[in-house]
């Protein structure tokens, strides 16, 4: 008998706008000592699935049409309120996606690492110290004694994680639902996670169902492998049938949406468009505190029509670089020549003169179209402000720019949050080709985008690039990305270039450690060999 | 089909599509739209006041006294035998005033102010906000009081003062509004267009911030009509035999046990105005918000 075996559930949301099924009866079983990975995306129903089982989904609006999920032979969606209660955090346990908040501020780690323990067992205080820095030291965390009398905004997201994970597994739970465990954290810091949690999952022999959109991250570990298409599961089976067999055409789109092949270099010596000497950005961090060194004295050339990538773990600098090219944050010292001329000292009409030749690509598209501005308007105000169309021609302007990015032309009377995030990064990739820039700064424009999204978003940058003529400056932590559409790449680290090179050099020959530790990391690398 | 498109646009689009779009969710919300339309009456009334009040302001008959509702006096008469839909008339002419005029007054300062020094931020930011700091620690009567004495009394000045001081608490409000917002990558996608600050605190910066500013606004016009009565009711203000609705509803309160009418019908006055500007301001505050409804 398998530890978790659901049939048939299925979960709608009743709204004023009709009735939603959100899970439409999907069957499948987690069996003790396995990883069984829930695939699909934003919209597919996993995380609603496993929610529901724990009966946190929120009823109304949710509502379980039907089907079982016996726990150990006993139905959840059968149980009262307070039996539930009991199971959650002790035989099942949850590790969330973003550690930044799933944590509370004003309560030491030790204190909330040691509320699940008293609640579900009779402990003494001693008990449950010794308990907690026992559990801190196994998933990696240096120096529990320290530890466990900090709060969380001393730790680091990758530190806040394993905190969490330490926090589930407290009560020696039977079953562990990871939803998106990795999506908010680094690349480096992903692939320690994962480690952590197979190496847990093994020791404890306990069964794990891990939540993603990305088939990559969970190649490495999952031997079960579910995947998920609007509410009904498209194709399950063992990992390699999945990786290596897939029948479901969707399965196969999945697949092919993992980059794997790197760009041809250009032809001949095209002319250095932007040239950035000794650019360095800091941070004031008040009276007698050592600035920020976000940028710390880097020097490089983008020539014209090249796609540079720029590849990194947050806080590496590489979001500050596009930034401080553009202006739009005050460069420390440096300078940024920009087809001969200093942008740094750029003032008033000359600066926007400049501004309409480099652009921005942002990374969340939820946050960079304004929320009451229509399509037409976000769209129509760079044409009117640079003078590029009169306000009798803008109308057509703006529908010729619909077509390029691939919108409908009746969306245009639509508010940003009438559409999805590929359709918003569609709009914003419009924004920025409107003034008819030479240059752009894509700040990780495809990291908040499901799989497949990413896939056509990437096509659509790679085929407007072409068109456009563009230059490009590719933001992004995700080598295999940056491999595919970039013709070089530096690698920054904490504010400096510690190598630079075409994508076959860099990844077939990294000459530095952490270029090779950056590599280690991407998920799924078993697959792209 | 396409030319359709264009020349629908063509056609709505002279300025944002915001307000067009505002005022069409608007006109679907049958309670805000009422309430707009008697605020408009109330308006009328007053500018007309002069012309179709049923007695002179300061006619009175000393005989009658304080009479219940009449054929002749519809709302009777106060204890000097005043017509009270005549007082109630011409009362509303100082309280409407004083409600839109000095809450306007507050609204451009303080809304201009909080956008400025919250966008701005660093130094300008600091000394901005610590003069709005000094302003509210100044005593409010004392600043009044010197402003009468300045300027002599002034129906003008009292709209100004009141205005000058309700604003403080609107160009705070603003101000956290913009610095949240400014972090927003729509902030910094615009200045990478290039627009100027002043277009962008325009444009994208304000349209963001309406929802509390509106809630606040609707919440400060009744405050500023009763802050007239009590600086009228000190002797600073309006003076009998002029009159606002505060001073008839405070002079109905020291009656109301003989006299209630003197009380609820001012009282009502007041109150339907209140109830229309709140029913106007939330029905506002959902047409701005463009995720509200989808239609």
């Amino acid at each position: 008998m398998s530890l978790l075996e659901v049939k048939d559930l299925a979960v709608s949301f009743v709204t004023r706008m009709g009735t939603n099924k959100a899970v439409d009866g999907i069957s499948f079983a987690v069996d003790t000592g396995k990883i069984t990975a829930i695939i699909g995306e934003s919209g597919s129903g996993k995380s609603v699935a496993c929610y529901s089982m724990l009966g946190l989904v929120p009823m109304p609006p949710g509502r379980i049409d039907g089907g079982t999920a016996l726990f150990e032979g006993q139905d959840l969606l059968q149980m009262s309120e307070s039996q539930l209660r009991e199971i959650r955090g002790r035989d099942i346990a949850m590790i969330f996606q973003d550690p930044m908040t799933c944590l509370n501020p004003f309560m030491t780690i030790g204190k909330q690492l040691v509320e699940p323990l008293f609640y579900h067992k009779k402990v003494s205080k001693e008990q449950a110290k010794k308990r907690a820095l026992e559990l801190l030291e196994e998933v990696g965390i240096r120096d529990p004694e320290t530890t466990f009398d900090n709060y969380p905004h001393q730790f680091s997201g990758g530190m806040r994680q394993r905190v969490m994970i330490a926090m589930a597994l407290i009560n020696e739970p039977k079953l562990l639902i990871a939803d998106e465990p990795t999506t908010a954290l680094d690349v480096t810091i992903q692939a320690q996670i994962l480690k952590l949690i197979a190496e847990l999952q093994t020791k404890r022999d306990i069964g794990v169902i891990f939540i993603s959109h990305d088939l990559a991250v969970v190649a490495d570990i999952a031997d079960q492998i579910v995947v998920m298409q609007q509410g009904k599961i498209v194709e399950g089976g063992d990992s390699d049938h999945i990786f290596h067999h897939a029948e479901h055409p969707y399965t196969r789109k999945l697949l092919a949406a993992i980059p794997a092949d790197s760009k041809t270099p250009m032809e001949g010596e095209p002319e250095t468009l932007i040239e950035v000497r000794n650019l360095c950005t800091w941070f004031d961090q008040g009276k007698n505190k050592e600035p920020v060194k976000a940028v710390n004295d880097v020097s490089f050339d983008i020539k014209r029509g090249e796609v540079l990538g720029l590849v990194g773990e947050s806080g590496s600098g590489k979001s500050t670089i596009g930034r401080s090219i553009l202006r739009l944050v005050p460069v420390t010292s440096g300078s940024v020549n920009f087809d001969g001329t200093d942008v740094t000292t750029l003032q008033g009409g000359d600066l926007k003169n400049f501004r309409r030749r480099m652009q921005m690509i942002f990374q969340d598209p939820f946050a960079s179209l304004n929320p009451r501005m229509t399509v037409f308007d976000t769209l129509a105000e760079p044409l009117l402000l640079h003078g590029i169309e009169t306000r009798k021609s803008v109308a057509s302007g703006v529908l010729k720019l619909m077509d390029d990015v691939g919108l409908a032309r009746n969306f245009v009377r639509k508010y940003p949050h009438e559409f999805s995030g590929g359709q918003r990064q569609r709009i914003a990739i419009g924004r920025a080709l409107a003034t008819r820039p030479e240059f752009i700064v894509a700040d990780e424009p495809v990291s908040a985008l499901d799989v497949t999204i990413q896939a056509q978003i990437l096509d659509l940058m790679q085929h407007l690039g072409k068109e456009y003529g563009l230059t490009m400056l590719f933001v992004s932590h995700d080598l295999a990305v940056v491999r595919h559409l970039a013709d070089r790449i530096l690698v920054l680290y904490k504010g400096k270039i510690v190598e630079q090179g075409s994508g076959d050099d860099l990844f077939e020959r990294p000459q530095q450690d952490y270029t090779r530790q950056l590599l280690s990391s991407i998920p799924g690398r078993a697959l792209l060999e | 089909m396409t030319t359709d498109i264009i020349e629908d646009i063509t056609e709505a689009e002279q300025g944002s599509s915001l307000w067009h779009d505002a005022w069409l969710r608007l006109r679907k919300n049958r309670l805000a739209l009422a309430g707009g339309m008697l605020l408009v009456a109330f308006t009328i009334i007053a500018l007309l006041t002069p012309w179709i009040a049923p007695y002179a302001y300061d006619a009175q008959n000393l005989d009658l006294g304080a009479s219940p509702p009449s054929a002749q006096h519809w709302l009777g008469t106060d204890i000097f035998g005043r017509d009270l839909l005549t007082q109630i008339m011409f009362g509303g002419r100082v309280s409407l005033a004083v409600g839109f005029v000095a809450t306007s007054v507050a609204l451009l300062i303080g809304v201009t102010w909080g956008a400025i020094a919250g966008y701005v931020g660093g130094k300008v930011d600091a000394v901005m906000m610590r003069l709005v700091d000094i302003m509210y620690a100044l005593p409010f009567m004392i600043f009044i009081v010197l402003l009468m004495v300045v300027f002599g009394r002034n129906i003008l000045l009292l709209f100004l003062a009141i205005g000058a001081v309700e604003w403080l608490t609107m160009a705070r409000i603003m101000r956290s509004q913009v610095q949240q917002l400014r972090q927003q990558e729509f902030v910094e996608a615009a200045i990478s267009l290039g627009l100027p600050p002043s277009t962008i605190i325009r444009r994208h910066l304000i349209p963001n911030a309406l929802g509390p500013i509106i809630v606040y606004t609707t919440l400060t016009i009744p405050s500023v009509m009763l802050l007239e009565a009590f600086l009228s009711f000190l002797g600073l203000g309006i003076q009998p035999p002029q009159t606002s609705w505060g001073l008839l509803i405070s002079y109905g309160a020291e009656t109301m046990e003989e006299f209630p009418w003197l009380l609820i019908f001012p009282g009502l006055a007041l109150t339907v105005t209140l109830f229309s500007l709140n029913f106007l301001g939330d029905g506002l505050r959902d047409a701005l918000d463009v995720r509200r409804s989808k239609d």
